[in-house]
């Protein structure tokens, strides 16, 4: 049997439709209502709240702490300030991409690292003669986030501190202790709830209180799916295939080929995967994670031949998609979708080098009406959509 | 009397493979078989009135793909029902099971080691990919190292090719597996006593060995290539028991015009010269042809039908040297009601797979112990299915047909097998089971136990191994069945040879067959 979340009470009573999915073992709602739009909508006009308690989490406690850390992923876990959030993903010897997430500086000597995927035994094997206690509370710290402009706002009406962009503080809401972080996977606004699974329903509870007067809503994986590629951010097995899990080595990725490059700090003296992705920055990777973005009279002509109107895929995808220049596939895009915001047809692509530069015209392949056609797109700047809000 | 072009000695599914691939080529084919019907170890009977058992071989392991397309056996009657999870139960009450859906497995594991949990996904991976590196080698007639013919080198030089590809990783792990013991090899990966005892029994099923004993990791990577074919479910249970798939691969062959005469014991292959012309049956009638192929194992066919006289004296000495050691025996029981497990007392998705007593490797080698020095385990490995619960039509409505696997039951057992020693094996057996369900012994009622020396009388398997000789890397590739005599060719002109004995081995793959026709045929399969 697959497990339930600790919000589980809550969430199925709202869930009208019926529609669960899997994430990581757990079920979790797809959408709540019979349609995902409105909860799309409220993500960015109000306050979403979604369930990811199915996230991985770690309790990296002791002396060597930030040092394992420091060591596991490319980014400085050293200089992370008490606090602090950072996003970052993690490689193996070979600088190929295992996995990304976040690592959090609770205190000094206490970091919590959440992932697509288990990581204990990977943490364990590199924390060998290190002073440090690796705890899996995947299952015992249920999480909420809740994502929009409204969000802010919520929290602060439950007694909630102010917090800067990626930056975490305890905080208590209703006399539950509870951590939040300034973190979120829509580009939005937005925070994330950390608490024992025992106060899930309490937190759960004071939130959907307090956000009433703010228009919050729950929200499924759909409407996080769409918000989620205009903020351009990856998924793992979806725009990655995680090294642990690959079967021919083309399907490898780098931080680098990832657009993760801003992630890697080759000035740190020793990480996982750095001799091999030193060698790779100074030969420029072959490969890029980039946004494109199809042309509208492009579309409209496809479908004007058949005498359709534009049709227009309700819900984000994600499969593999051929993208050409000229004639000759160049790449690939591994997820994409209508922007109900951006009122634009949005994808994210592999391309290989030179096509990955800003404003190179390639074509993206569309079935229109049984028959697969070629519609204009072009690369552009990654996050679609970066509203100064999300940072402010 | 109708003429034939090649003449087949024992309808097992391997010679049936033969027959249908040569007969579909348009060769007249002759396949004789010994007993009333057809099938070989591969063989569902009505034992007892309204229970239907697959009396030896139980499940369709590594049935090869090429064979379910090429000789479209589905359209002949076969079907593969899903035999997806392994439950060990335990000593304590616990158990350990490996489910299919991927969640529910990592669950599972994750409840007995979190590290055992998420190597289960590498090491699966790694196998995966091994077993990709390997699986070529199960289609083709291996290429003898040694050899000057071109045709040979040039096989070797392509093999040699694909191995260079191979990244250097994997050919370190490769070599582990070809090197290390089952024990040892899952010892680097996993912690969980259980999991590592279920895992390493597919190192030492239908060999005289334990497993710490070195070479048995290889086995483990035979599993993993049923899963390279898992849509073609080359891993599973056959509607109506083992027997349908020598049925569906006999129905193949006629339907290509092969005959089939049953009840037709061959008691000797004529040589005149250095060529087979034909065989004597055992009321002295003779048939003649000029390719004769043995699906029989390598004794019988060189040492019995052919006779030593016939052959080089270091052919009969690799010959003689072959080992069998048959090591395992079948206890089919009739039940009233399903077993009750301790771990799982009510019924469920657990008696749709298979039940493993496989409690540790140290369980598994104890049991070793015993045989290695010519007695029954007395606590033997056990694999148990449950057919009934996949195909009703195996046993009358509420009631249940259950297979045993037991290992170790050794050919050479102190004192010689008898009837008596063959109702203390089965007393063993039902004894040990019922330590994990005790309802069991209430629910038989009926019980049939079969020996290696059963297997050898009925099926005519040499001291009754599964695999006509033991899968161990002495034995396999380039020197199966002896050095210089693997592809399927032997010392006599127009003698072939299509059995498990020949590369590449047991299970129910029907590879050796086709490979055998293919050669025949003159086709680089």
């Amino acid at each position: 049997m697959l497990k339930t979340t600790p919000f589980h009470e809550r969430t199925a009573a709202l869930c009208v439709s019926h529609a669960w999915r899997r994430w990581a073992g757990y079920v979790v709602a797809s959408s709540y209502e019979l349609s995902h739009e409105r909860e799309y909508h409220v993500i960015r006009t109000a306050a979403a709240l979604f369930d990811v308690s199915p996230l991985y989490k770690y309790l990296v406690r002791g002396r060597d702490a930030a040092r394992l850390l420091d060591l596991v992923v490319p980014r400085n876990v050293l200089k992370a300030e008490i606090g602090q959030v950072l996003y970052t993903p993690w490689c193996d010897h070979a600088g190929k991409v295992i996995d990304d997430g976040t690592v959090a500086r609770l205190r000094e000597d206490t970091f919590r690292m959440t992932s697509a995927e288990p990581n204990l035994r990977w943490l364990e094997d590199n924390a060998i003669g290190m002073d440090v206690e690796i705890t899996d509370v995947s299952e015992s710290i249920a999480a909420l986030s809740l994502q929009g402009p409204m969000a802010g706002s919520i929290l602060q009406s439950l007694g909630a501190p102010t917090l800067k962009y990626f930056r975490l503080a305890a905080a208590r809401l209703r006399d539950t202790p509870v951590e939040i972080s300034r973190t979120g996977y829509t580009g939005d606004l937005g925070f994330e709830i950390w608490m024992d699974k025992k106060s899930a329903l309490p937190v759960w509870d004071a939130l959907m209180e307090a956000g009433r007067g703010y228009g919050i809503m729950p929200a499924g994986m759909l409407a996080l799916d769409i918000a989620r590629i205009e903020a351009g951010l990856m998924l793992l097995d979806v725009d990655y295939v995680p090294a642990r899990k690959v079967l021919i080595d083309s399907q490898l990725s780098s931080p680098y080929e990832l657009d993760l490059g801003w992630t890697v700090n080759l000035g740190k003296e020793r990480f996982i995967g750095r001799d091999a992705l030193a060698a790779e920055k100074a030969r420029g990777p072959q490969w890029q994670f980039v946004g494109i973005e199809l042309d509208w009279n492009s579309l409209e002509r496809l479908y004007a031949e058949v005498g359709l109107a534009t049709r227009l895929p309700g819900a984000a995808w994600r499969m593999s998609v051929p993208i050409y220049s000229g004639g000759e596939q160049v790449g690939y895009a591994t997820s994409g979708g209508w922007s109900p915001l951006l009122k634009k047809y949005i994808a994210l692509a592999h391309l290989r080098a030179p096509w990955f530069a800003v404003d190179t015209p390639l074509e993206m392949e569309i079935t229109v009406e049984h028959r697969r056609k070629r519609a204009a797109a072009r690369v552009v700047k990654k996050p679609f959509f970066d509203p100064p809000r999300k940072k402010a | 009397m109708k003429a034939y072009d090649v003449i087949i000695v024992g309808g097992g599914h391997n010679g049936l493979a033969c027959a249908a691939y040569l007969a579909r080529a348009g060769r007249k084919v002759l396949v004789l078989e010994r007993r009333e019907r057809v099938g070989g170890a591969a063989w569902s009977e009505e034992v007892f009135p309204g229970f239907r058992f697959s009396v030896f071989s139980y499940v369709v392991s590594l049935l090869r793909p090429e064979i379910i397309r090429e000789l479209e056996l589905p359209r002949h009657g076969l079907q593969i029902l899903p035999l997806e999870s392994t439950v060990t139960p335990l000593a304590n009450g616990d158990y350990l099971a490996q489910w299919s859906d991927h969640d529910q497995n990592r669950r599972e594991l994750a409840r007995h080691s979190p590290r055992d949990a998420e190597a289960y996904d590498e090491f699966g991976l790694l196998l995966h990919r091994m077993a990709r590196a390997v699986k070529p080698l199960l289609s083709t007639a291996p290429p003898n190292p040694t050899s000057l013919d071109p045709r040979e080198l040039f096989d070797l030089l392509r093999l040699g090719r694909y191995f260079r590809r191979l990244p250097e990783k994997d050919l370190n792990a490769l070599w582990k597996l070809l090197t290390m013991s089952a024990a040892d090899y899952l010892d680097e990966w996993f912690e969980s006593e259980a999991l590592k005892g279920t895992k390493s029994a597919s190192g030492i099923i239908g060999t005289l060995l334990g497993p710490r004993s070195p070479g048995t990791a290889y086995v483990l990577l035979h599993h993993y290539m049923g899963e390279l074919d898992g849509v073609f479910r080359a891993w599973g249970f056959a509607k109506g028991g083992n027997g349908s798939v020598s049925a569906a691969i006999a129905a193949a062959a006629q339907s290509h015009g092969a005959d089939i005469r049953t009840q037709a014991s061959v008691s000797k292959i004529l040589v005149s010269g250095e060529r087979a012309i034909g065989v004597v049956l055992d009321g002295g009638e003779e048939l003649r042809a000029p390719i004769v192929v043995s699906g029989a194992d390598p004794r019988r066919t060189f040492l019995g039908l052919v006779g030593e006289a016939h052959l080089p004296n270091d052919f009969v000495a690799a010959i003689q040297r072959y080992k069998f050691r048959g090591s395992s025996g079948k206890v089919n029981l009739a039940l009233s009601e399903l077993p009750r497990f301790t771990c799982m007392p009510e019924p469920g998705p657990h008696l749709r797979g298979a039940i493993s007593i496989s409690p540790s490797v140290d369980y598994l080698e104890r049991a070793y112990d015993d045989a290695k020095y010519g007695e029954i385990s007395r606590r033997p490995y056990m694999d148990i299915v449950i057919p009934s619960m996949l195909d009703p039509s195996m046993a009358p409505p509420g009631k249940h047909v259950m297979s045993i696997f037991v290992q170790y039951a050794p050919y050479h057992v102190n004192g010689g097998w008898s009837d008596a020693k063959r109702e203390q094996f089965g007393d063993t057996v039902v004894n040990t089971l019922a330590e994990y369900a005790p309802n069991l012994k209430g629910a038989i009622l009926h019980r049939q136990v079969i020996t290696p020396a059963d297997i050898e009388r009925i099926v005519g398997l040499s001291e009754g191994n599964i695999f006509q000789g033991e899968l161990t890397l002495q034995q396999m590739f380039f020197l199966r069945p002896a050095p210089a005599w693997s592809r399927y060719r032997t010392p006599i002109h127009g003698l072939y040879q299509c059995g498990s004995g020949t590369h590449p081995g047991g299970g129910v793959m029907g590879a050796s067959g086709r490979n055998a026709a293919m050669a025949i045929l003159g086709v680089r399969a």
